[in-house]
């Protein structure tokens, strides 16, 4: 085939103008791809980061309503159960309300073990367990805030009242593209402390680790019968159930995406295939000059394919280059989404949907020179 | 040696018998050629000539293997073409005739070196070897230093020698040359006649005219006529 590339570069610059277009369709396309597939799995990050081993045990009532921190020993004489952890929501307000970022009050002795997925240094994670005033914070928060450790970061508390400051000791990394680094954390007993009495021996909710072989399933039901017909019912459900759910909370997400993914292809595929059929017929005699020395029909249909997708390929590797290097740039949004990463497998998905566009593209076009009757074709000339 | 209703002696390159051409237009049957025998040896230079619609670019086209006859044989060194299917056809075509228009029909995106190479890309030769075929076709129609050129950039004349250069350089087993000098001025037809006779008594080949001009006919070793589907010597 490669001693048809100057051939068919012949025939990709015969209208340039023409081909930058289609080739621009392409990128922009599989930019828009790209880009929807990256917003879908900011929302749903923590689906697809949630530990597999981990369940998450809240009040049955729902999330806000608290659960007592006399459950944390009843939940680890649990058959099946590793260790559990607990954390509260804080909800508070870094200077402005539009500058949202989770807060957590953690248990500094079980925190980190249970989520080892977020780094963070040794001797930053002992100044965190050395002053009850210590907190950490995301890579991402922290630059987008400008945070360095050392700073002292004033919040101002919404559900927990008052004016709250932190000295911020470490700054978390992630051991994967798609971990969340916007969270801060800071020290539940700490919160405590200072908070009304109405939420002093009680935690948001805990998160526990099954024992490796153990049934994650009757584990559940274990946990949530233990604690039945008590003024505190539980809810336990796996960790992923459990992100999943604030993702549904928010519509159907990826139906939409889906839909509007469909949408973009299905033009291209269109705009693309018109293109492609007014080259050819554009081409009618060349072509039939092509079959008159020799080329059979079905290098001809090759020929008419490998342009259409070699024009795919190119506007496909140039909008996924694109895409990868604005999602390289960071949330865009300042925050809306845990993380704003695009997938290698996203981009191998775009390539296949590119060629297989470009192949559809170039089918009716293709077969239509493939069976070009060279006699009737010279006789146009 | 050119013969109109010969019986295919041993020798001959091209033997064609019975030969018949029907189109149908709806419910009308249009009889372009018919009982065309002929024989013709390697190395003849042959004019056809007649009136428009008197089926001389049918008979050509029936001889390259660019259609297929209604009946009839069409046998060229020894092969039998008319039955052959699609693309054995495309392959005989390849491998045994040079095509030359008279509208030169060279690919405009190419560059004359690019248009007389395409024959070369159907075959097993290196890029290398196609290279030196292609330079010793445009050297034979004087056009070495135009290989780079784009056919706009060239005289009419010009790319026709180009188009002889791309009918030549697989070393067909004949040329077709359909009016090869019908859009040119006598200057270049001349140029044009000359090279063919040259392609003819120097390096042996086989060529069949289609022309309206009798001086471009005069320069063929034989004329037959065909009018009505019908040839004649």
């Amino acid at each position: 085939m490669l001693k048809f590339w100057p051939l068919l570069l012949a025939y990709l610059t015969r209208r340039k103008t023409r081909t930058v277009l289609t080739v621009g369709s392409f990128a922009v396309s599989l930019f828009l791809f790209c880009l929807l597939v990256t917003i879908r799995a900011g929302f749903q990050q923590g689906v697809q980061a949630a530990g597999a081993d981990r369940l998450v045990v809240i009040n049955k009532v729902s999330l806000i309503q608290p659960l007592p921190l006399a459950y944390r020993d009843r939940i680890l004489k649990v058959p099946g159960i590793k260790e559990a952890t607990y954390a509260n929501w804080f909800g508070g307000v870094y200077q402005d309300e539009r500058n949202f970022f989770a807060q957590f009050a953690i248990d500094h002795t079980t925190y980190r073990q249970m989520f080892p997925e977020f780094v963070v240094p040794d001797d930053q994670w002992r100044a965190f367990e050395a002053d009850k005033q210590a907190a950490i914070a995301g890579e991402a928060t922290a630059k987008r805030f400008g945070w360095k450790v050392g700073d002292r970061i004033p919040i101002k508390g919404a559900i927990f009242p008052g004016n709250w400051e932190f000295n911020l000791v470490g700054i978390y990394k992630g051991r994967r593209p798609n971990d969340d680094l916007t969270q801060f954390w800071f020290r539940w007993d700490h919160l405590i402390e200072k908070a009304p009495d109405w939420a002093k021996g009680f935690v948001g909710w805990y998160t526990v680790r099954v024992e490796p072989g153990a049934d994650a399933v009757a584990v559940t039901k274990d946990i949530d019968s233990r604690f039945a017909n008590s003024p505190w019912e539980t809810r336990t459900q796996s960790e992923q159930a459990f992100m999943a759910s604030f993702v549904e909370q928010m519509g159907n997400i990826g139906f939409l995406m889906t839909v509007i993914g469909g949408v973009v292809f299905f033009t291209l595929l269109l705009v693309a295939g018109n293109t492609m059929a007014m080259s050819v017929r554009e081409r009618t005699g060349e072509l039939a000059v092509l079959k008159t020395v020799g080329f059979t029909d079905r290098t001809v249909l090759m020929l008419v394919l490998a342009e259409v997708t070699l024009i795919a390929l190119i506007g496909g590797a140039i909008g996924i280059g694109l895409a990868k290097l604005f999602t390289l740039r960071g949330d865009p949004t300042n925050g809306m989404f845990a993380s704003f990463y695009l997938p290698p497998s996203a981009m191998a998905v775009g390539a296949a949907l590119t060629l297989l566009v470009g192949l559809v593209a170039g089918l009716i076009p293709a077969t239509t020179a493939m069976r070009l009757q060279v006699v009737h074709a010279l006789r146009k000339l | 040696m050119v013969k109109v209703g010969g019986n295919g002696q041993s020798g001959t390159l091209i033997s064609v018998r019975n030969l018949a051409k029907t189109y149908r237009r709806g419910a009308e049957e249009l009889q372009v050629l018919q009982g065309i025998n002929l024989d013709i040896d390697k190395g003849d230079f042959v004019a056809f000539m007649g009136p428009s619609g008197s089926g001389k670019t049918t008979l050509l086209n029936l001889l390259g293997g660019l259609d297929v006859p209604s009946s009839g044989t069409v046998t060229v060194a020894g092969d039998e073409i008319s039955h052959l299917s699609g693309s054995r056809l495309t392959k005989w075509r390849a491998r045994h005739v040079g095509f030359v228009f008279q509208m030169y029909n060279l690919l405009p995106v190419l560059s004359a070196f690019r248009n007389v190479e395409l024959p070369l890309l159907l075959t097993p030769l290196s890029k290398a070897e196609r290279k030196r075929h292609v330079e010793t076709a445009l050297s034979l129609v004087g056009l070495a230093d135009r290989a780079g050129h784009k056919p706009r950039e060239l005289s009419g004349g010009q790319q026709q020698r180009v188009a002889i250069a791309r009918a030549i350089v697989a070393d067909a087993t004949f040329l077709l040359c359909d009016e090869p000098t019908g859009d040119l001025d006598r200057k270049s037809a001349d140029e044009i006649l000359d090279l063919l006779e040259r392609l003819v008594d120097q390096h042996g080949k086989t060529i069949l005219m289609v022309t309206h001009d009798p001086r471009a006919a005069e320069r063929a070793h034989a004329t037959l006529h065909l009018d009505k589907g019908v040839l004649s010597q």
